[in-house]
């Protein structure tokens, strides 16, 4: 049988930026007759300010209503080429795929462009209003309808001060998204969607210099725009923070918030393989104190949740019927200083750093949407200003060590610096973790 | 640079097409009876195996609704000397992707790793699906946990919807529950039952195994081979009961039920009924029909409901395919004030698809460009080959499904649209299923052309 050596796992590309402004990426796969395009727009929630929550998303939802020379849905040429699109805001950036057949690449890229330099003609009033109103049923959807969906909601505005833009969540508040104002969608537009605040990446059956060619010619044209100033803000939290959030929930569930390092700094990554081994697969501490062993506990996870300005990290835990949230709490407790004390084992350090491996040669599998080849080098052209940083995240996570998994654990996850929000059923504040204080979300 | 202003009169022609060759499948049978299908697939050096096993949730009894479930839940808790846990970090150490879909009429187990590890993998593989512990102290757990997911699903309005409304269209067929079950049938399964239900059910002979990946043929077959080549049948385990495809399942006639759930910010809808079966000589016209009246963004289900009435953030249509009778349904979830009008909206467009508004021709261009031209991205990944190969294996469909695909579904005319269409859809059936609050969407409910609603508990 062949043998195989450990795989060279690299993501090549060669990048370009045009004289407006507009950092052009591609990369060659020539696999499958697909090709992906992938358009980020580097403005996201945060860019928001209080009382306009919600805009950057609902934004995304109008760029699929038409523009000055298609003026009607997005969505019917590009299925009818055999394509797939969609699109997604967080806090941090807005972004567009398309992944059609070799010979629709022409069709994609006409419309990307059109609609970054001649939306606001064919932007309507009535258009603006339904796609409100999608939200507002998007949000009752995926937020208000759904168990344990406002619990976020509240840690994230526990965690970040009211003025800090991570402090509400993309989706934004439903008073501010019926309150917005067509009018003040022009300005958005004017201000983020344009050639200098976007990166475009081409990726699959495509040779570079066509790539090169195709996105001068859709894109050249299109006026540059002013670069916004970054968005800058801090936050700190000074002690822990006990809440309690009623909801239309069976079992008691514990989130435990922690403000930690931005991502791609020192102690990201690591913060990423604590989440695992605490409390993500059969394998983690959590899991296995707590749901395996104990059986206290329906089910445990934890994620490092990585953006441009400031992360933050969570873990929840489900309480088994009949449990208490005050001996999860403790266990959990027991399990960070535990880490902080003698950080992972060696065995542990082994099996993440094959996994992370695994990931990012899993990462290579596809061209296009969300995750794929495409996305992931507009991700690190958009947010590091390098599409090459795929093989140094890798060494992020090959390079970590069990000393400084436990500084970043000691670092960020403190006892006493913390958000602790007890989500319990109605009527029952009072299997909330002592002295919590009730919050409203709606 | 020169350059010539783009043409903005009208979107760019496309290119000819791109030739695309689809992966070729070689079968084998090891001399256990297991047949193993090979793709190589060589763009990334991973590996994935997909075991098919007859049986699935239409095998539960049916007062063990959820054994089925259970049986692909427990085979990991354990295989040999390995506990849960020792699984779990062996599956870590070669990076594998492990899931388990325990579908109507087969389970199917996946397992995703690098190449290098292609061996370990396949090895642990056989031995979860064929060597289990099936210990009695996981099995506690595991079934406990079962139940207080249950439990957790009362919060949840599509969980709830898709229980009540398999119970209204198929009564007491084994179809008729989702694959975690009940209550009551999870507390009426003991160990042994597990034990029992994994020796019929887990035999080389009704098993396919898929292998796709970065190796040669050859390469993929020894692997196989080596790792599930012991695989006996158990002695003396008794015969298979009769698959669920094979049992007849009652038709319904027209009604509406609702399921009350106070102070719900959106009404869950699900709207149809019994259809016809996956191997259906239609199934390229059904296919081309849906994507005209629900299959995607752009049919006119979600046109009317989310861009023309904003009732909701998306809906959609679609065929639940199966060995047996399959449903026809519409899902969707709207906001509660909108819930009478979205019902009576997308009966309506079932029924006008029928023959009052025909699919125009632009429409069948559409959807019949929508399926064809995008194929070949459904093959990116050795899992994507892995799970088209694997559907080929449950449906008994010839391995050159995937190139005739394309000329099939092209081939469908506006004519087949509407016959499929009135022969398949019936309005005269149509079950409406509302999760919503009762005390804001009843009386609406009682206008439509759906009879007296008829109220459901919350049954787990």
């Amino acid at each position: 049988m062949t043998r195989h050596a450990a795989p060279v796992i690299d993501l090549p590309y060669t990048k370009r930026t045009l004289a407006n402004g507009l950092d052009v990426v591609v990369h060659e796969d020539h696999h499958v007759p697909i090709v992906a395009v992938n358009l980020w727009y580097h403005v996201g929630s945060k860019n928001e300010r209080p009382g306009r929550t919600g805009f950057a998303h609902l934004f995304e939802h109008l760029m699929f209503e038409g523009s000055a020379h298609h003026d009607s849905g997005y969505f019917a040429p590009l299925q009818a080429a055999g394509g797939q699109l969609n699109g997604s805001t967080n806090a941090d950036r807005t972004n567009y795929w398309e992944v059609v057949p070799t010979n629709a690449v022409d069709l994609a890229l006409w419309m990307e462009s059109d609609r970054m330099a001649y939306l606001l003609p064919a932007l309507t009033r009535e258009r603006f209003e339904t796609q409100r109103d999608v939200v507002l049923n998007e949000r009752r959807q995926n937020y208000e309808n759904r168990p344990y969906g406002l619990a976020m909601m509240a840690v994230v505005a526990a965690l970040f001060p009211p003025d800090h833009p991570y402090h509400w969540m993309t989706i934004g508040s439903a008073d501010d998204i019926r309150a917005m104002e067509f009018e003040d969608v022009r300005e958005f537009f004017r201000t983020y969607y344009h050639p200098a605040n976007a990166s475009l990446v081409l990726a699959g059956d495509i040779a570079t210099g066509l790539g090169f060619e195709l996105a001068e010619r859709y894109f050249g044209d299109i006026p540059a725009g002013v670069r916004p100033a970054p968005v800058r803000a801090a936050a700190a939290l000074a002690e822990e923070r006990r809440l309690v959030l009623e909801d239309r929930v069976e079992l008691p569930r514990l989130y435990f918030g922690w403000l930690t390092a931005a991502m791609f700094e020192p102690g990201d990554a690591e913060l990423d393989l604590a989440a695992d081994l605490l409390a993500n697969g059969k394998t983690a501490r959590l899991y296995q104190t707590l749901v395996y062993e104990r059986r206290v506990a329906l089910d445990v996870s934890a994620a490092q949740q990585s953006r441009e300005m400031a992360g933050f990290f969570v873990l929840a835990v489900t309480a088994a019927p009949g449990a208490s949230l005050t001996e999860l709490a403790a266990a959990v407790d027991e399990e960070i200083r535990r880490l902080e004390a003698d950080g992972p084992t060696t065995a542990e350090m082994e099996r993440a750093e094959a996994q992370a491996e695994a990931q990012f040669v899993y990462h290579l599998q596809t061209v296009g949407g969300f995750g794929g080849k495409s996305d992931q080098l507009n991700a690190y052209n958009v947010l590091r200003g390098d599409p090459g940083y795929f093989s140094r995240d890798l060494d992020r996570y090959r390079l970590a060590t069990r000393e400084s998994v436990r500084d970043a654990a000691r670092r960020y996850l403190s006892l006493d610096r913390r958000v602790v929000l007890s989500a319990v059923p109605r009527g029952r504040a009072s299997d909330a973790l002592p002295g919590s204080v009730p919050v409203a979300v709606s | 640079m020169a350059r010539e202003p783009v043409d903005r009169s009208g979107l760019p022609a496309l290119g000819p097409p791109p030739a695309f060759t689809f992966p070729g499948i070689q079968r084998h049978v090891l001399p256990n009876g297991l047949q193993v299908r090979t793709v190589e697939h060589t763009s990334v050096p991973v590996v994935t195996f997909v075991l098919l096993v007859e049986g699935g949730s239409g095998a539960d009894p049916a007062t063990q609704e959820g054994l089925a479930s259970l049986v692909a839940d427990m085979v990991d808790e354990g295989t040999g000397n390995l506990t849960a846990i020792e699984v779990s970090d062996a599956l870590a150490r070669i990076g594998g992707d492990y899931d388990v879909d325990t579908g109507s009429d087969a389970f199917s187990f996946a397992l995703t790793t690098l190449v290098r590890f292609a061996d370990r993998g396949a090895g642990l593989l056989a031995g979860l699906l064929t060597r289990p512990s099936l210990r009695e102290s996981d099995f506690t757990r595991v079934r406990q946990l079962r139940l207080d997911r249950l439990r957790q699903m009362k919060d949840v309005a599509p969980a709830l919807a898709e229980r009540a409304f398999l119970r209204l269209l198929y009564g007491r067929h084994p179809y008729g529950h989702t694959a975690l079950g009940s209550e009551e049938g999870l507390r009426a399964i003991s160990l042994d039952d597990v034990a029992a239900f994994h020796a019929v059910l887990f035999r080389p002979a009704r098993s396919v195994l898929m292998a796709v990946g970065g190796l040669r043929h050859e390469e993929l077959l020894e692997v196989a081979s080596r790792a599930f080549g012991g695989w006996t049948e158990a002695a003396g385990a008794a015969a298979p009961p009769e698959p669920a495809s094979a049992l007849k399942a009652e038709l319904t006639e027209r009604r509406i039920a609702l399921v009350h759930r106070e102070a719900a910010a959106q009404s869950e809808l699900r709207i149809g009924h019994l259809a016809t079966w996956r191997r259906t000589p239609d199934y390229p016209s059904l296919l081309v029909m849906n994507a005209v009246l629900g299959g995607q963004f752009t049919s006119r289900l979600n046109l009317k409901l989310r861009e023309e009435k904003a009732y909701t953030y998306g809906a959609r249509s679609g065929f639940d395919w199966k060995r047996g009778l399959s449903p026809f349904a519409l899902a969707t979830s709207v906001h509660t004030a909108s819930t009478a009008a979205a019902v009576a909206d997308a009966a309506a467009e079932i029924e006008a698809i029928r023959g009052s508004r025909p699919v125009t021709g632009s429409e069948l261009a559409h959807a019949k460009a929508a399926l064809t031209r995008g194929y070949p991205s459904g093959f990116e990944t050795a899992a994507h080959v892995a799970r088209a190969v694997s559907q080929l294996a449950l449906y008994d469909l010839p391995d050159t499904y995937f190139s005739n695909f394309v000329p099939t579904v092209n081939g469908v005319t506006s004519e087949d649209v509407t016959r499929v269409a009135a022969q398949y859809l019936d309005p005269g059936r149509l079950t409406a299923l509302v999760v919503g609050d009762a005390s804001v969407v009843a009386e609406s409910l009682h206008a439509l052309s759906f009879g007296e609603p008829l109220q459901l508990p919350v049954q787990m």
